[in-house]
């Protein structure tokens, strides 16, 4: 009876202010959209400039390799090593290639042609991809070349590569930034969620001054705070749902693994987020202060969680921290269940940190959330 | 159980350095109107968070309806009510919701809520305004709402806490109606405030300044004990050099302005309206009009806290 008054009147509170729940509903799916295209690291279309000295039919078979791999766009065509440079210093191209004017007299000769290739290297992840695909494009031709040359000598019966690597990418064969991003993108909203909204719900009542009438009435600490976190968790279900029909219908997400067991788990992160929320609300005094280290609670959460970063590319004592960010493993337990369908068996150990983090959390919040006001 | 419904032993609260409550001790039987005087920063609303279990006592205790405060307080909650300075409103809901959810909070079931929240509803003179938003009433019809809300569950003993804080003086009257009329019916009221005038209400009242208690009585036996002068209003058209005129006149204990006029205790029989006069034509003020006058609990309160200031 109390707790049910209780969630009454939080969801009352809920429905009355609009533009809170508004943007509750409408900032998971214009995060998913902005994070979705922007948080990507497919590298398409570098800018390139290129200074044919040579402008032969050999020269153009070359550019026309790397017009047709799309990693690559010839925006500029220049008459200087200069020009290069400077269009790679305003930004405006990515990269340049020189090719020597005696290019296709070293070919014909038989010699080795050098052709120049510059980077800019200010973004390495851009950069990374430009030298790998530009030093595969250069070997796949020359290799064309070579075999060309073979063939000419009349050498080319039957040749065989001696080593064939055929790659094969399991669960996200396009590598698609997006399957891998938007899974992880509803565990971020729903941390930022659940933990802004719950923390600032308690506080409220202390700003106000409703929490000192509330404590006095017979209402018993567990009553109030399941009466508080009730309501955020039907949100933050309704949330999660949003996300991924969003993910699903917007970037095509396929979900391989099982829903039920998906959201069951996502439960059980709520716990942990929850808590948190919890633990925020009895150390803070205003609104402010708790959207505050909610938001502090946030950025180690995304960088140490594995969402942007590999963690395994880390360096040790930040991998150790990670340990104790429940984002960590429920990042795991998501990319698990909707990229490789895998079940709760081969999630055991993210279940049960996940378990031990919710179960600590919400122990020291609910002994610090005692009702007095000292 | 006892025969007082609070009794409060030594009871201390101590901020750091800084002691909000100091040792102080006393009784309130059932039924009484009990006011706790004193200005902003005297240790009253730290005296009832204490008593309703909200803060731990330094040291000293306490009882409220037989039950240690420290110990028991969730026994206590139940059949307490507690009316806090902040008026304790959700702005975002209407009378009515407030209603509902502390009638709900405090256990009682819908049909027996329905029915205490309409008598309540009638008892504050809200029924008409019951779907109003708290958030867009007005400070008298708040106070109200919050009474109610302290009322719910029918408590035995009611707590407020300087009730009349920002509310205009007819709303203050009916106000003070409203707790005769609970008076009454048997609730035990505890009230804090700063004026003056509304302690005279009171069955006893207690005066505290500085964290300690100074004194606690009925209204007139704090007058006749704390000042066994006369009190005198005088009148004069130049006030202010007929106040350092009062000032500078052997016998008199306090002197101030209150209104538009002069106010005077004198010590014991050292004046009478005649000798009064005359010592002040002596010292130049020549159209004084010298009346004698209804000692105040506010002349009460300067007499103690002149005492207490000079023991620190």
């Amino acid at each position: 009876m109390r707790l049910l008054a209780l969630i009454r009147k939080e969801f009352i509170q809920i429905i009355r202010d609009p533009r809170t729940l508004a943007l509750t509903f409408a900032m998971p799916v214009i995060q998913l959209f902005l994070l979705g295209y922007a948080a990507t690291n497919d590298v398409r279309n570098i800018a390139l400039a290129v200074f044919d000295q040579d402008r032969s039919p050999a020269s153009r078979e070359l550019l026309d390799a790397y017009r047709a791999a799309d990693y690559f766009r010839i925006d500029f065509d220049v008459d200087s090593e200069i020009e290069i440079r400077q269009l790679i210093d305003s930004g405006a191209a990515r990269a340049g290639m020189v090719i020597p004017p005696d290019y296709s007299e070293q070919i014909a000769a038989g010699h080795t042609a050098r052709v120049a290739f510059v980077i800019d290297g200010s973004d390495p992840t851009l950069a990374g991809t430009a030298l790998s695909a530009a030093t595969l494009i250069g070997q796949a031709q020359s290799t064309d070349i070579a075999v060309e040359r073979l063939s000419r000598q009349g050498q080319l019966a039957a040749m065989d590569p001696a080593i064939e690597v055929r790659t094969q990418v399991w669960y996200n064969p396009d590598l698609v930034s997006a399957y891998y991003m938007i899974p992880a993108l509803i565990g971020m909203i729903l941390q930022f969620l659940t933990t802004i909204l719950t923390s600032t719900a308690i506080v409220r009542e202390r700003e106000r001054g409703t929490i000192e009438q509330l404590i006095i009435t017979p209402i018993r600490s567990w009553e109030l705070m399941i009466g508080k976190l009730a309501p955020y968790v039907i949100v933050a279900f309704i949330d999660t749902i949003e996300i991924l029909i969003a993910g699903i219908l917007i970037f095509g997400v396929p979900i391989n693994g099982s829903l039920p067991l998906l959201l069951l788990l996502s439960g059980l992160f709520l716990v942990s987020t929850l808590g948190i929320g919890l633990l925020i609300s009895t150390i803070s005094n205003t609104q402010q202060e708790a959207m505050l280290t909610s938001i502090f609670t946030m950025l180690p959460s995304i960088f140490l969680s594995g969402f942007f970063f590999p963690l395994a590319a880390m360096p040790q004592f930040l991998q150790w921290i990670s340990y104790a960010i429940p984002l960590r493993y429920f990042l795991i337990v998501v990319r698990g269940i909707v990229l490789k369908g895998v079940g709760a068996s081969a999630l055991l150990p993210e279940i049960i940190a996940l378990s031990v983090f919710a179960f600590i959390v919400m122990g020291v919040a609910a002994k610090r959330f005692h009702k007095r006001l000292d | 159980m006892s025969e007082y419904i609070i009794e409060l032993d030594k009871l201390t609260k101590k901020f750091g350095d800084f002691t909000a409550v100091n040792e102080v001790s006393f009784s309130v039987r059932p039924g009484e109107i009990i006011g706790y005087l004193g200005p902003n920063g005297s240790g009253k609303t730290t005296t009832m968070r204490m008593l309703l279990g909200l803060l731990r006592p330094t040291f000293g205790s306490a009882r409220v309806l037989g039950f240690d405060i420290e110990r028991d307080s969730e026994q206590i909650r139940p059949l307490v009510g507690y009316m806090s300075q902040k008026f304790a409103l959700y702005e975002d809901l209407t009378v009515l919701e407030n209603m509902q959810f502390y009638a709900g909070v405090y256990g009682l079931g819908d049909s027996a809520s329905r029915e205490r929240i309409n008598t309540v509803l009638e008892l504050i003179g809200l029924t008409e305004h019951s779907r109003a938003m708290a958030s867009d009433m007005s400070g008298g019809w708040r106070q109200r709402l919050a009474l109610g809300i302290a009322l719910v569950h029918q408590p035995r003993l009611l707590f407020l806490d300087e009730p009349t804080s920002g509310v205009d003086p007819s709303a203050r009257r009916e106000f003070w109606d409203l707790i005769y009329t609970l008076a009454e019916q048997g609730t035990t009221i505890f009230v804090s405030t700063h004026y003056m005038d509304e302690a005279e209400h009171c069955g006893r009242v207690g005066i505290m300044f500085r964290g300690r208690l100074m004194a606690m009585d009925t209204p007139d036996a704090l007058k006749q004990t704390y000042l066994p002068g006369k009190a005198w209003d005088i009148d004069a058209d130049d006030l202010l050099p007929a106040l350092e005129a009062l000032e500078q006149t052997p016998g008199i204990t306090q002197a101030g302005l209150l209104g538009d006029r002069l106010h005077a205790i004198t010590d014991g029989d050292a004046h009478d309206a005649a000798s009064l006069q005359a010592a002040l034509v002596e010292r130049g003020v020549a159209d004084a009009q010298v009346a004698e006058a209804d000692p105040t609990l506010e002349d009460v309160f300067v007499a103690l806290a002149g005492h207490g200031a000079a023991q620190e």
